[in-house]
């Protein structure tokens, strides 16, 4: 695993530090180092906000075809706004699911932490007692969290089953739907059409298609906080990180 | 009854002229959307090929397939598709009753073991040993068992036989269902609907009959012919979905222009059917033409899916009926207020932990 290698040479080199004052008023002054490591690689970060851009337009305009804006006046030729939000909906679901199978790639060939998304080290025993840690940490029953270069427990435990699972299943249910009006023979129904008869018909399909968009939006909703907090609360940066890829950690102190 | 006459016998002892014949094979070319080159096809089989036998059975149903069938739009269809093919046992149609009725079913499942086409109208109940349905003493479970096993075909007529429908509907008391539970090791053709198009039916049973084969079936066993789009795929009030023109309430001006009525609960973007395309009664109209949505009729457990006048299903495992969205607003509330709630205390725990800091500094 020559990437893992370069990885950790790249982590040795970047192990900067830098002096922060805490408050200028001159006595008191606290000296933080935070030390740098390279985590999340370009096009990694690129497939992040590409995949958060596609899941607004896709909520918004998947809102409006279930429950469509009020009805535009005037002759029908003059107007093609429900095709135009079709139209995004299933420009954006294509973008996703294409950078999706492009993230799963890079789960290959990108650095280790590329892969956490996909694998839990379920089996070991250490991720478990540490999955407590930060459930405890999490009720406020721990007064420091740990130090992490990558996802804590938690948080990957979270990413697999909220994002990982929900998207896969956005991909299927959706392109299933969308095999419907591109119709019998298109690549789409020859992939997908299979998902009809398995949940009843296309009905249903679209109800847990629709349930799946609110999944996915408390999945953003509980990311977004839990990042924020992460940012101001934990030892290491987490915005900033999946912006420049380097995670910064606030103090020296182990673990 | 003699097996020996042709098609076009039947037809020319009816008096129907070899100019008309023709022009039913043209019209059933064209049904079956196959190219004018398949018209000799058609007319060749006609004139050579014996009649097929073909039991029709009735369980639990309305007899509202039977009543399309015999409305079919071109005269030829009624009078000659009910003797082309030999309806030997229709207990609704056929002359015959009782006794000899089960008689005629006897006979012609004895001589022509493996021959026949089953045509099965409604279906069998299971709760009570199937004694929700009798037919001739019997139970119609044991009859349709019976009757299958050496059918060269079954063909499910409607959404009783296809799907269930209302009869198998929650909280479905008799155990109805779909004949494809009962028969399990012959190919069904599922031609549902409540009730099929009358074209549709026998432009399946013409295509059978004529080139001697299944047609093309989907993943659900539905002839692609007819079930291979949508309502809303070939809707005449289309346009006004792409533009975002929608009826917002029975009676207002959009209804009187004829706009789209998918926001009044129209299942046509969930439904595979033809009736936007073939039509109803001599291709007069449809439902959607006459002003009101599709109600998703030839969908599976179409009666469970929630009213007819909401696009989003009704979820009753929710205890009291919700739509996914508000079932999702109420999560994504929720999960907003303990957020809310988290975020507070960690705000009130970073805040003492700096007090406690600066205090030790």
């Amino acid at each position: 695993m020559s990437d893992t290698q370069v990885a950790e040479t790249r982590v040795k080199a970047a192990e900067l530090a830098s002096t922060a004052t805490a408050s200028d008023d001159g006595e008191q002054q606290i000296v933080r180092r935070q030390t740098a490591v390279y985590v999340y690689e370009a096009p990694l970060r690129l497939w992040h906000w590409v995949t958060v851009l596609c899941i607004i337009t896709l909520c918004v305009s998947g809102y409006f075809i279930g429950s469509p804006l009020p009805t535009m006046p005037g002759e029908a030729s003059d107007h093609f706004l429900m095709g135009y939000i079709r139209f995004a909906h299933f420009a954006a679901g294509y973008i996703l699911a294409i950078a999706f199978v492009g993230r799963i790639y890079w789960a290959f060939v990108g650095n280790s932490h590329a892969r956490e998304l996909f694998i839990v080290p379920i089996h070991k025993k250490k991720w478990w007692a540490e999955l407590l840690h930060e459930l405890r940490w999490y009720l406020f029953l721990e007064k420091t969290p740990k130090k992490y270069i990558g996802h804590n427990p938690m948080g990957q435990l979270a990413m697999f089953s909220f994002f990982v699972i929900g998207i896969i299943f956005m991909i299927i249910t959706g392109f299933a739907l969308y095999g419907e009006g591109t119709g019998a023979g298109s690549w789409a129904n020859n992939w997908f059409g299979w998902v009809i008869p398995l949940m009843g018909q296309s009905q249903d399909v679209h109800t847990w298609h629709h349930l799946g968009m609110w999944y996915i939006i408390i999945f953003v909703m509980s990311h977004v906080y839990v990042a924020v907090r992460e940012d101001i609360m934990s030892r290491q940066s987490l915005i900033s990180t999946m912006v420049g890829g380097w995670r910064m950690f606030k103090d020296d102190k182990p673990d | 009854m003699s097996q020996i006459e042709t098609f076009y016998e039947v037809m020319r002892r009816q008096g129907i002229t070899r100019r008309s014949f023709l022009k039913y094979c043209s019209l059933t070319a064209a049904a079956l959307g196959l190219g004018p080159n398949f018209v000799p096809q058609i007319a060749n089989a006609m004139e050579t090929k014996p009649r097929t036998p073909v039991l029709w059975l009735h369980g639990l149903e309305c007899t509202c397939c039977s009543e399309s069938f015999i409305r079919s739009a071109h005269p030829l269809v009624k009078d000659v598709v009910l003797s082309m093919i030999s309806l030997d046992y229709d207990d609704t149609l056929m002359a015959a009753a009782g006794h000899q009725a089960e008689a005629a079913l006897e006979e012609t499942m004895e001589k022509y073991k493996g021959e026949y086409i089953l045509a099965v109208e409604g279906n069998p109940p299971l709760n009570e040993d199937g004694m929700f349905c009798i037919v001739g003493g019997k139970p119609f479970l044991d009859q349709l068992k019976r009757a299958s096993k050496h059918a060269k075909a079954v063909i499910a007529w409607g959404s009783c036989a296809s799907w269930g429908c209302v009869q198998a509907a929650r909280p479905n008391p008799t155990q109805a269902v779909p004949i494809h539970k009962v028969i399990t090791d012959k190919p069904i053709i599922k031609v549902p609907g409540c009730p099929p198009i009358a074209e549709v039916m026998t432009g399946v049973i013409t295509y059978m009959l004529t080139f001697g084969k299944l047609p093309e079936l989907d993943r659900q066993g539905r002839p692609k012919m007819f079930y291979g789009q949508r309502i809303h795929d070939k809707c005449y009030r289309r346009p006004h979905f792409d533009a975002g023109q929608f009826v917002e309430q029975w009676d207002d001006e959009s209804a009187r222009k004829g706009y789209c009525l998918y926001k009044v609960g129209c299942k046509g973007p969930t439904t595979y059917n033809a009736c936007s395309t073939v039509r109803w009664n001599e291709g007069t109209s449809f439902p959607i033409q006459a002003g009101h949505g599709c109600i998703g009729c030839s969908e599976d457990g179409f009666w469970d899916k929630g009213s007819f006048y909401d696009r989003l299903t009704n979820i009753p495992q929710f205890g009291i009926e919700k739509n996914a969205d508000e079932i999702g607003t109420a999560v994504a509330g929720g999960v907003g207020a303990a957020i809310a709630a988290h975020a507070a205390v960690s705000a009130l725990k970073q805040l003492t932990k700096k007090e406690e800091h600066e205090d030790q500094a």
